[in-house]
């Protein structure tokens, strides 16, 4: 059995696909299949109105090509863009009435939807292709005012902040494809904390690809309104498949004065197998607004699967004393490439940025940090720290460094670090000589190297990661 | 406990050791002197089972072929080297590494791993013994630690991982008076009847603090003296040279 044997496969536990009947749009992407998502969602006009409007804007632009992972041409027409099962198509109103097949995948990915309650103070989203299957811990969150559900739900319910603040970081115009997510999305986490409110729990949505050939295009928004916090989390993974699967999201998020969002990713989408075959294009869009003063925006990613990442986690720092952070640790194995970074545009005044970026590269990866720090010509006392860390192991990948800062203000301090370096045979040995074997003397040495991001996730996620660290670079010594 | 017949090392087509024999058992501390280049690291090195050597010969561990067992398996077993340049490691903090090292350990014995707490407790308890600041344990591992420091470490090292043969490559080397002391009583302190070293030294110096039961001279690779600790005194004096013209 084929489900077997992608079960028995060590090398991505994550690989299995669950057997389950779906629903999907037909294939290919035109107005059609549009009103078609926008139909079953039960969507106002409006939405489907600024859908079709991404998507005319789409056909003016071209997939841009400046990234240095190349890959071969994508045949939008010959992708689903949406896929349900069938149990979810009716929304379940609670977890009861969810497919006990889906809990069961949840349960073999490490997600128990329905012991969470019981198991830990998270609350989880679970998206399953194009649909959010479940939320946990919902009456509890109501209780405070705090609004997470699917955005497709918030559509309907919360359809006045949805408009006010949907496109309003990563406009539809932006790019082909935040453009093509505009038009396409299917479903996603929304989140609003409401003035002064200390979101009590880690808020997390799980994301996973089930059904091939589909793209997944989820669209995350995140308000924090004034004096707010939240911290939030994604998680992801999908079946292995020999074709290319493509992963295109936007997420915004959006803080108010003295707000703070922590958002931190695991991201361990199929990385392809040990030849470069099959794996998630991982083409994502993820930009925060420190619209208020004295706001603040955390980003942590440990980027660990897919075929390729390409993403720039960035913060527009509007609000004067705002802050921006990101955290980065990307792991690129076998024939993964990455290439990935940030972008901190100082707009206020006082506002100050930070980047610590570890690329650890093995096998024939090519890993690229690219990043952009940008200061206007009104942001007086701008401060910028950047930190580029690459690890290489063996002769036959790459590291690359590419910063770019533009300076319009001359009481603007920046400053950038950048190291390579490779582990060390001596290093090995010493380990070696005390009782650890190869693996885990790699795993010890790498997560001593992106120690500093680790630490800025949250407790629970943090050991998960490090074992993630270590998982990922398996044979990558020998 | 270690018993090496006919052990030959070369690097690269250059022969270090040749024909090289020991035999240490349980207990016992044997030193091993000898002028630069006479092969004194290249045994440390093929003992612990360093890369990069064509070896011949055989090495017996307790009775097993201790030549075919995989490094981090030999210091499973209880073969401990202090290290003559104790490598950095950016970024790993040496607490966390010492106490990977010691679950790894274990683990082999069949041994209950530590939690964080009962390791902090013993590494507290055998720092304060000897006299190490356990400042440094909280630092990255050998990362700007002065000679001193890295060479305690290593001994602190031992005395948590409790081996049953320990291998000292010049450990003295580039100590003052002070950590010598520190080094010295790690070691005496290790000492029983179960217990084996092998300390590998320039300078008689160290053995004035660790008495051994047996002093070697290795000349080009190969053992040309043996005797008693008094042997080193005569080394002291009449220098390398000496002890080879007599042979």
């Amino acid at each position: 059995m084929k489900q077997q044997e992608l079960e028995k496969s060590k090398e991505y536990k994550y690989g299995f696909t669950t057997e389950i009947e779906s629903i999907r749009a037909p294939k290919g992407l035109n107005e059609d299949v549009i009103k078609f998502i926008s139909n079953i969602k039960e969507e106002p006009k409006w939405m489907l109105d600024w859908r079709l409007k991404a998507f005319n804007r789409l056909k003016h632009l071209k997939e841009p090509d400046w990234q240095k992972p190349k890959y071969p041409k994508i045949n939008y027409q010959g992708l689903y863009y949406y896929s349900a099962t069938k149990s979810s198509t009716n929304k379940p109103k609670d977890l009861s009435e969810v497919d006990p097949k889906l809990i069961e995948t949840y349960k073999k990915l490490g997600i128990p939807l329905l012991e969470q309650k019981r198991l830990s103070g998270i609350a989880v989203d679970a998206v399953f292709d194009s649909v959010s299957v479940a939320t946990t811990f919902k009456d509890e969150l109501t209780k405070k005012g705090i609004i997470f559900c699917p955005i497709s739900e918030a559509i309907r319910k919360h359809p006045e902040l949805v408009k006010k603040y949907l496109g309003t970081v990563i406009p539809i115009t932006d790019h082909y494809f935040a453009t093509l997510n505009s038009a396409v999305f299917t479903d996603g986490s929304f989140v609003y904390i409401p003035e002064g409110v200390r979101c009590p729990m880690e808020l997390s949505t799980y994301f996973r690809i089930n059904a091939s050939e589909t793209g997944q295009f989820e669209r995350t928004l995140i308000i924090a309104d004034k004096g707010s916090y939240v911290s939030y989390l994604e998680g992801c993974t999908a079946p292995m498949r020999d074709e290319n699967q493509l992963h295109a999201a936007n997420v915004e998020l959006v803080a108010l004065d003295d707000a703070e969002i922590k958002y931190s990713t695991v991201q361990n989408w199929y990385p392809g197998d040990k030849n470069g075959k099959g794996g998630i294009y991982n083409f994502v869009t993820k930009r925060g607004a420190c619209r208020g003063k004295n706001s603040k925006i955390s980003w942590t990613q440990v980027e660990t699967g897919s075929a390729i990442t390409w993403k720039y986690p960035s913060c527009i720092l509007q609000g004067d004393n705002s802050v921006g952070e990101f955290y980065s640790i990307a792991i690129t194995n076998n024939h993964q490439k990455a290439d990935t970074g940030t972008k901190m545009i100082h707009l206020g005044k006082n506002t100050k940025s930070k980047i610590i970026s570890k690329g650890i590269s093995a096998g024939f990866a090519d890993n690229t940090y690219r990043g952009l720090v940008k200061v206007s010509s009104k942001a007086n006392n701008a401060r910028n720290y950047t930190q580029c860390d690459s690890l290489l192991m063996g002769n036959k990948c790459g590291a690359h460094t590419i910063p770019y800062i533009e300076n319009k203000n001359s009481t603007a301090n920046i400053e950038h670090e950048a190291t390579t370096s490779k582990i060390s045979d001596e290093q090995l040995f010493y380990c070696n000589q005390r009782g650890l074997n190869q693996e885990e003397a790699v795993s010890l040495i790498v997560n001593g190297f992106c120690k500093e991001v680790l630490q800025q996730l949250p407790m629970e996620f943090a050991v998960e990661a490090q074992k993630l660290v270590g998982i990922s670079l398996e044979g990558s010594v020998g | 406990m270690l018993d090496i017949k006919n052990l030959s090392a070369s690097i690269e087509d250059k022969k270090i050791l040749e024909n090289f024999n020991l035999n240490i058992k349980p207990g016992e501390v044997h030193a091993i002197m000898g002028p630069n280049g006479s092969g004194k690291s290249t045994l440390a090195n093929v003992l612990s089972g360093r890369k990069g050597y064509v070896v011949e010969g055989k090495v017996y561990y307790e009775g097993n072929d201790l030549l075919t067992i995989p490094i981090e398996e030999r210091a499973q077993k209880g073969i401990f080297l202090a290290f003559q340049y104790p490598i950095e490691i950016p970024g790993v903090n040496t607490n966390i590494f010492l106490k990977t090292s010691l679950n790894a350990i274990r683990k082999f014995r069949g041994l209950k791993e530590l939690d964080a707490l009962d390791f902090l407790k013993l590494v507290k308890e055998k720092s304060k013994k000897l006299k190490i600041q356990e400042k440094i344990l909280s630092r990255q591992l050998n990362v700007g630690f002065s000679g001193g420091e890295k060479k305690k470490n290593e001994i602190l090292q031992m005395t948590i991982l409790e081996p049953k043969l320990v291998i000292l490559d010049e450990t003295d080397s580039g100590l003052d008076i002070d950590a010598l002391r520190i080094v010295s009583e790690g070691v005496n302190s290790l000492r029983d009847k179960k217990r084996s070293f092998l300390i590998i030294t320039h300078y008689q110096r160290l053995l004035d603090y660790i008495k051994p039961d047996f002093v070697h001279v290795l000349v080009n690779g190969k053992i040309v003296k043996t005797g008693t600790s008094d042997l080193a005194l005569e080394l002291e004096k009449d220098g390398y040279e000496g002890v080879s013209v007599t042979k």
